[in-house]
């Protein structure tokens, strides 16, 4: 099965070169590493190169960025509060990071960042990392209390700390899968049909009139599939401003 | 062989449990809609509608992740 | 995966029961010339899913720390500070204009208010010149009227008084001629009357 029919060809990683390996570490450059050095050269490029003319009246590329700081901003202050702002650069960089590698991903022949499970990780475990350290620095002990819910009579905790611990725990794992599921699956899913396009193709004029319905079908899913690059950028972010606001006021 | 049919086979089931989280979705969606419609000043609610579409989605990536650990892990 | 290794496992009993297939072994081909399958190469279709796979998270992980943090990096130390001081800058412009349109109107609604209070006064002091100088004229008019009456009334008091006179005289002269009429009338009547006692009897008569 080639490129064009496998499913699961896209995820291949491949090296590029490779600077050798330094303690047994290789440090190669694959096509993985390219997308995101792509990704962060396109955020970092339009954001500087829009904003260089500091338009007090802003131009329209001007405006996308301001719109999308705006929008960020916002986003902190109305689930953390002012308090929230100083984690402004990360979230961004992440909401900004998804959202790009996401919708570069889909494009053919390229490769998605997202859905390799070790990113998404890596992504989930800074996050969570964040609100553990920074929730123990500012608060203490009093941080636990994000485990201990107000207003519940004793009996009943026995059985609800353990759901929160629980509940707790599970948030890095949910965070990743959910992005790394939804792009994985929604590439698949793309290039299965995708994929049927290709293999009815090959079958003569029968197979030409009969590849319309699937050709259909991937150009509607290609289109579903940005709204869902969109919309797993903006939960990952907005479930790491809820996280951050329990770290800053724990005991809800 | 027929551990490898079985693999195929349990992936396949694992992936039912994503219709429950497709219900889920559902469910939650047109509430919001129902909800919105009878009193549009409750649209203000999106970024909550987005949140508890986030957490019950999770759970059918979960079946998801599943099969895929069923097909290529295991 | 389980069944290749179980499958690696086989081919190498049979290459161990026979002695001169070790060659064959060694060239990495099997007795029917196709590429056997070892541990440490991975034949194309067994190639572990790539997101699964192991061997790629360290390198995925370096890059992405790299990436990420120059990222985060270029977002705090410039794009954001920029973005952040152009909105900042348009606010306190807004702000600035806003202020100065205010300043503008209070300035205007003082001048309105300053001219409307010029007009009361001028209103006012217009109105009092106008209600002085109709008490002026009034005063003027009153004296020169008092004045002119106060003349006309002893222009009527002298001429009362000159027909007062005038009367008194005629009727002096009445009585004179009375008393004469009588005399001659009772001279050609009869006797002689002194014209002493015709006066008499006619101021007896006129008193009567």
């Amino acid at each position: 099965m080639g490129y064009a029919t496998n499913p699961i060809k896209q995820f291949d990683i491949i090296e590029i070169f490779s600077f050798g390996s330094i303690n047994g570490f290789d440090l190669v450059f694959t096509n993985s590493a390219l997308m995101m050095l792509v990704s962060v050269a396109i955020i970092s490029g339009w954001l500087i190169l829009t904003t260089r003319g500091r338009g007090l009246v802003p131009s329209r590329l001007q405006l996308v960025s301001e719109i999308t700081y705006g929008f960020i901003a916002n986003m902190i202050r109305t689930s953390t509060g002012s308090e929230g702002m100083k984690f402004f650069p990360l979230v961004f960089s992440l909401f900004t990071f998804i959202l790009v590698s996401n919708i570069l991903g889909l494009y053919p022949y390229f490769f998605s960042v997202s859905s390799q499970l070790i990113v998404t990780v890596a992504l989930a475990l800074l996050v969570m990392g964040i609100v553990i350290f920074y929730g123990v620095w500012k608060n203490g002990f009093k941080f636990l209390k994000i485990f201990v819910p107000s207003g519940i009579p004793l009996v009943v905790l026995i059985i609800v700390v353990p759901i929160e611990v629980l509940s707790f725990l599970s948030r890095p794992l949910s965070l990743s899968l959910r992005l790394f599921g939804n792009m994985l699956a929604g590439a698949i899913v793309v290039k299965v049909f995708a994929g049927f396009v290709v293999s009815l193709t090959a079958m003569g004029l029968i197979g030409i009139i009969g590849a319309i319905l699937p050709l259909a079908m991937t150009v509607a899913l290609t289109g579903l599939e940005f709204l869902v690059a969109a919309l797993q950028a903006f939960v990952f972010t907005i479930l790491t401003c809820v996280y951050l606001n329990d770290a800053i006021h724990p005991g809800h | 062989m027929e551990v490898e049919a079985a693999k195929m086979i349990g992936a396949g089931i694992a992936t039912i449990g994503m219709g429950g989280a497709g219900i889920g979705v559902g469910i939650i969606f047109g509430n919001y809609l129902s909800g919105a419609l009878r009193n549009p000043a409750a649209a203000g609610q999106f970024t909550n509608l987005i949140f508890g579409f986030a957490v019950t989605e999770a759970l059918g990536i979960f079946s998801l992740l599943i099969a895929l650990l069923l097909l290529f892990v295991v | 995966m389980a069944g290749d290794t179980t499958k690696t496992d086989m081919q190498a009993q049979t290459i161990d029961q026979n002695g001169e297939e070790i060659v064959i072994k060694l060239d990495g081909k099997d007795a029917y010339g196709e590429q056997l399958q070892t541990s440490t190469q991975y034949p194309k279709e067994e190639k572990p899913f790539p997101p699964f796979d192991p061997a790629t998270f360290g390198p995925q992980l370096f890059w992405l720390v790299i990436s990420f943090g120059a990222l985060y990096l270029l977002m705090s130390k410039i794009a954001l500070p920029k973005i952040g001081e152009i909105l900042e800058v348009r606010r306190d412009r807004i702000e600035g204009d806003l202020a100065e349109a205010e300043r503008l109107r209070q300035k205007t609604e003082q001048a309105i208010e300053n001219y409307e209070t010029e007009l009361a006064t001028a209103r006012a002091k217009s109105h009092e010149i106008a209600e002085k100088t109709r008490t002026e004229i009034k005063s003027e008019l009153d004296a020169k009227h008092s004045e002119v009456e106060a003349e006309l009334s002893k222009k009527l008091s002298i001429a009362e008084a000159r027909i007062k006179e005038t009367k008194l005289a005629a009727l002096v002269n009445v009585d004179e001629i009375a008393s004469e009429t009588l005399v001659s009338v009772i001279s050609k009547l009869s006797t002689k009357i002194s014209i002493k006692d015709a006066r008499d009897a006619v101021k007896s008569v006129v008193k009567g």
